[in-house]
């Protein structure tokens, strides 16, 4: 079991880094669109195999649709449509592909030579509910905290977003009535 | 299955995430980076689960913090390129460098 286990970790591990790395060498932003999402789900497989069941299907579902509304920005921001011509906008690349190998290197050597402590034994409960009690618990202001944020980013998010904001209708002081729109509103145009 | 294995795969997704965030020009590739950053946050955090604190939820909490990270970014990075691009038609970082805080 521990075998074929493994052997779908190290498969799904190489194939998600090796995803990553397609996204930047591409030539399609729809492509690495795809290929970010191929990197996402083959990422989740590993925590899939650690029993976290509820983490791992959460993951693969929100990227499933992260990656299909990002398509659409991507295509709409796409300077090489179809792919037809070689993708590569890229600044500094020689010191940027040192810095990220050293990091790698850095955080692999971190990781194999830190002798991790074990903290408590891995109990009876199921992990999907172990974090849903624990975030109606004792950490319900992370979850509070979440809420707040995704909400902040909705507001702020169209605001950023839209074309004409309330000083482009009522003016800088806000006082300028009936409003300056391009089409009247209202009955009776 | 080791923990080091885990993390060496957390740390090999964070380091190609950071070779897209500092070499791409585009600020929708800059964001794809960042998102293969957080997604080897996402594995370290579930492997810590396992293998250190196994007991509790902590691990987990980070890691449903990731995602919603993962997700915040993602929205507020596209409505700033939908910003700067309705108001100056630039969709590359090179064009906005004047925004260097």
């Amino acid at each position: 079991m521990l075998v074929v286990e493994t052997t779908i970790f190290g498969i799904s591990a190489l194939a998600s880094v090796a995803a990553g790395i397609a996204v930047f060498r591409v030539n399609s932003m729809a492509r690495a669109t795809f290929a970010l999402l191929a990197s996402f789900i083959l990422a989740a497989v590993p925590i899939l195999l650690l029993g976290l069941t509820f983490l791992g299907v959460i993951v693969i579902l929100m990227m499933i649709m992260e990656m299909m509304i990002m398509l659409v920005f991507m295509i709409m921001y796409m300077m090489n449509p179809a792919g037809l011509m070689p993708m590569k906008m890229v600044h500094n690349n020689k010191m940027s592909f040192i810095i990220s190998v050293s990091v790698f290197v850095i955080l692999a050597v971190g990781a194999v030579l830190t002798p991790w402590p074990r903290f408590g034994a891995p109990s009876d409960v199921d992990p999907t509910q172990m974090i849903g009690l624990d975030f109606m618990g004792p950490h319900m202001l992370v979850m509070v905290v979440i809420g707040l944020v995704l909400f902040a980013t909705i507001v702020s998010v169209v605001v950023l977003a839209q074309a004409r904001g309330r000083y482009d209708r009522y003016g800088d002081d806000l006082r300028t009535r009936p409003p300056n729109d391009p089409v009247r509103t209202g009955l009776g145009r | 299955m080791t923990l080091s294995l885990f993390l060496i795969l957390a740390a090999a997704l964070f380091a190609v995430g950071l070779y897209g965030l500092l070499s791409q020009q585009s600020i929708v590739m800059i964001m794809m980076g960042l998102e293969l950053a957080i997604s080897g946050i996402i594995v370290a955090g579930a492997a810590l689960w396992y293998f250190v604190v196994p007991g509790g939820p902590n691990a987990e909490a980070l890691v449903v913090v990731a995602l919603t990270a993962m997700a915040v970014e993602m929205a507020v990075g596209f409505a700033i390129a939908t910003a700067i691009f309705r108001a100056r038609d630039v969709d590359m970082v090179d064009s906005a460098s004047d925004l260097k805080g």
